[in-house]
């Protein structure tokens, strides 16, 4: 196993090559000349010379390629351009915040998929189970931009309901932007979640579907095992491989849904972060984010197949 | 439980046992009435072609049926007892404690996701009360009974680390495990390949004199039947048309269709001449049974009688049992047919 780790780390290290490749070369391929950018429209051309020159952007770009990369193992991922402030920083103060985003929307989204899944393959065809793959459904078609809207708009603006209807005359319970809080967290977490729910519920339903019909569940009910320890140990263990796989498909997704989601709630991330970026043409924070986002994906396709190999025992990763 | 005074004679005894699945607009009958019993001790046959009702009257007993099957009637008496009647409750301190059952395919009937041992000792633990230490050690004896080498090791395996036979061995270690009074085999040897079913029948058979358990035996091999069994009942059609012992089926096959069985073995001591007889047409499917006689559209010697009237299960003197109108008082056809003559061959 601890083999297996190892390799699989310096297996990281193409895919990091080839994301960083892409991503510089992008920064060149964008119309625009981002020493002009950052002198302004009308700066003299002595002055936008400089700063091509203090940028490197006159070197070969195999060289401009390398000295960035020499400079990235050394955590130093260069300085924005709005800001001045070098890219490093700028990232880890917004770093945890999209992780944690992304953190509590697969728990939430794993916890109620998990269960909406579980319920709706046990009792196929039942009320409950049409209910449930109805709303996971909707869940997955709604774009979470426009659930985030609704959810402000719902809950945290309030509707405008006559004043006899009782409770809910006032439904500004939570917060419409920031991060922090509990009545912050709340709204943002389900934006992103639905869908990986909605997907996770599905799968987890395929997935008991398929396993409650294997032979070695007959086998654990013909030894007098109850059906709840037959669904929740015999079954469910199996039918996690599959969806052990989405969940860290759904996590890396989340990541780049983040940011729309952060957009949306003003939420300072690493989303916001690269839009923000992207529109004041900052590339060296457009590079270093998508590079450290690239790396998380990475990480947890690591924690992925490790969580794998832990239920399929016939997967032997060394 | 085996200290309960034995007041009954018969491990098992079903009677008139239906079992049928519903579709939306039909009931299909896969077991239709079946009927038969298990002595204390004993090995019982049930012989048929697929799609007979073998392998749905042996789930019928421990009330395993899923939807959309049902038991729509009968009795199933264990121990004296209907099980029908049981709780699902009562029915899961049954399975896999007093009565256990293996199945056909070893490939798949084990979790992939658990150890041997992690398997078997579930039985201890939910019947027993055993903890997990002493579940284990109880394991590895078990699989020692059952003749696996260094079980102590094989213990912690998966099943897939494991060969066919071994993994059948596992099974049968399973289901001894709480050593129960009936054991249902359903087809257990079909999966394996020819000397390691001598192996686990052999097994079986030792293990039944030892700890002196009842056997269900499910199979379509008469040659299995030939060698551990002590009766047989043979079935077609979901219901069962012959139950004699042993002995005497292979001696005097009285039904058809147990002779078109017995003829269409390939016998082992001289050369086959010509072609192997058969039974000419298949089984008829249980949404569009025969009116009268199930086997009487394949039947050589089918009249009127046959084809529009039911045969009941008729007992001789001696016990044996025959569904058949030319055993009847009734029968129309020619008085002195013999069911053991040359019928055609075809191919």
């Amino acid at each position: 196993m601890f083999k297996y780790i190892i390799r699989r780390i310096i297996q990281t290290i193409p895919v990091l090559i080839g994301v960083s490749i892409l991503v510089f070369s992008m920064m060149h391929l964008v119309p625009g000349d981002p020493a002009q950018i950052m002198a302004g429209e009308s700066a003299p051309k002595e002055q936008v010379e400089n700063i091509r020159e203090r940028l490197g952007l006159n070197d070969p770009l195999p060289v401009q390629y390398l000295s960035y990369i020499g400079d990235a193992l050394q955590g130093d991922l260069g300085n924005s351009m709005r800001s001045g402030r070098d890219v490093t920083s700028e990232i880890g103060a917004r770093f945890w915040v999209t992780v944690e985003l992304a953190v509590y929307s697969t728990i939430v989204a794993v916890f109620i998929g998990l269960i909406a899944g579980v319920i709706s393959a046990t009792r196929k065809y039942s009320f409950a189970d049409t209910s449930l793959m109805l709303i996971a459904l909707f869940g997955l078609s709604m774009p979470n931009f426009w659930l985030g809207l609704m959810l402000i708009q719902w809950f945290a603006i309030g509707i405008d309901l006559p004043s006899w209807v009782p409770f809910i005359s006032d439904t500004s319970w939570f917060k419409p932007s920031g991060w922090g809080s509990f009545q912050q967290v709340v709204l943002p977490v389900i934006t992103l979640g639905t869908g990986s729910a909605a997907i996770i519920a599905r799968m987890t339903r395929s997935s008991m579907l398929d396993v409650i019909g294997q032979d070695y569940i007959r086998t654990a009910r013909a030894k007098g095992v109850k059906e709840r320890i037959v669904v929740y140990q015999h079954a469910l263990k199996n039918a996690l491989i599959p969806v052990v796989t989405v969940v860290g498909l759904q996590f890396g997704g989340l990541l780049g849904g983040a940011v729309l989601t952060e957009s949306v709630f003003a939420v300072n991330g690493m989303g916001k972060l690269i839009i923000d970026s992207i529109k004041a043409r900052d590339f060296p924070v457009v590079q270093g984010t998508i590079l450290v986002v690239a790396l998380l994906f990475v990480i947890v396709n690591l924690i992925v197949d490790i969580t794998y190999r832990y239920l399929n025992k016939r997967i032997d990763l060394d | 439980m085996t200290s309960a005074p034995n007041t009954y004679e018969n491990i098992l005894e079903i009677k008139d046992l239906q079992t049928s699945f519903f579709t939306k607009d039909l009931e299909v009958k896969a077991v239709d009435g079946v009927s038969f019993t298990i002595p204390k001790g004993k090995i019982l046959g049930v012989v048929g072609e697929s799609g007979s009702g073998k392998s749905i009257t042996s789930l019928s007993i421990l009330r395993l049926i899923e939807d959309p099957g049902k038991i729509v009637g009968g009795e199933i008496r264990f121990k004296g007892e209907n099980l029908l009647d049981k709780t699902e409750a009562q029915m899961r301190k049954i399975r896999g404690n007093e009565i256990s059952m293996i199945f056909q395919e070893p490939m798949t009937s084990l979790n992939p996701t658990f150890t041997v041992g992690q398997q078997i000792s579930e039985s201890y633990k939910i019947h027993q009360g055993l903890n997990k230490k002493q579940a284990k050690e109880r394991s590895i004896e078990m699989l020692k009974l059952v003749g696996i080498p260094s079980p102590e090791k094989r213990v912690d395996q998966y099943p897939h680390e494991l060969s066919g036979g071994m993994r059948q061995r596992v099974m049968i270690a399973m289901a001894l495990a709480c050593d129960p009074d009936l054991l249902i085999a359903d087809e257990p040897t079909t999966a394996l390949d020819v000397t390691i079913q001598a192996q686990i029948l052999d097994l079986m058979k030792d293990l039944q004199e030892r700890l002196g358990m009842g056997i269900l035996l499910i199979t379509h091999d008469l040659g299995v039947v030939a060698e551990t069994c002590d009766y047989v009942a043979v079935m077609y059609a979901g219901k069962v048309v012959e139950f004699t012992d042993a002995k005497t089926l292979f001696k005097s096959p009285k039904h058809p269709y147990t002779v078109g069985l017995m003829k269409s073995i390939p016998p082992h001591d001289h050369d086959i001449e010509g072609d192997l007889s058969v039974i000419r047409g298949s089984v008829p499917s249980p949404a569009e049974m025969p009116k009268g006689c199930r086997f009487a559209p394949r039947c050589p010697f089918a009249t009127d009688l046959c084809r529009e009237n039911l045969p009941d299960l008729i007992t001789d003197e001696e016990g044996n049992q025959i569904r058949c109108w030319i055993y009847s008082d009734e029968w129309n056809g020619d008085p002195e047919v013999d069911v053991h003559a040359e019928t055609e061959r075809t191919t």
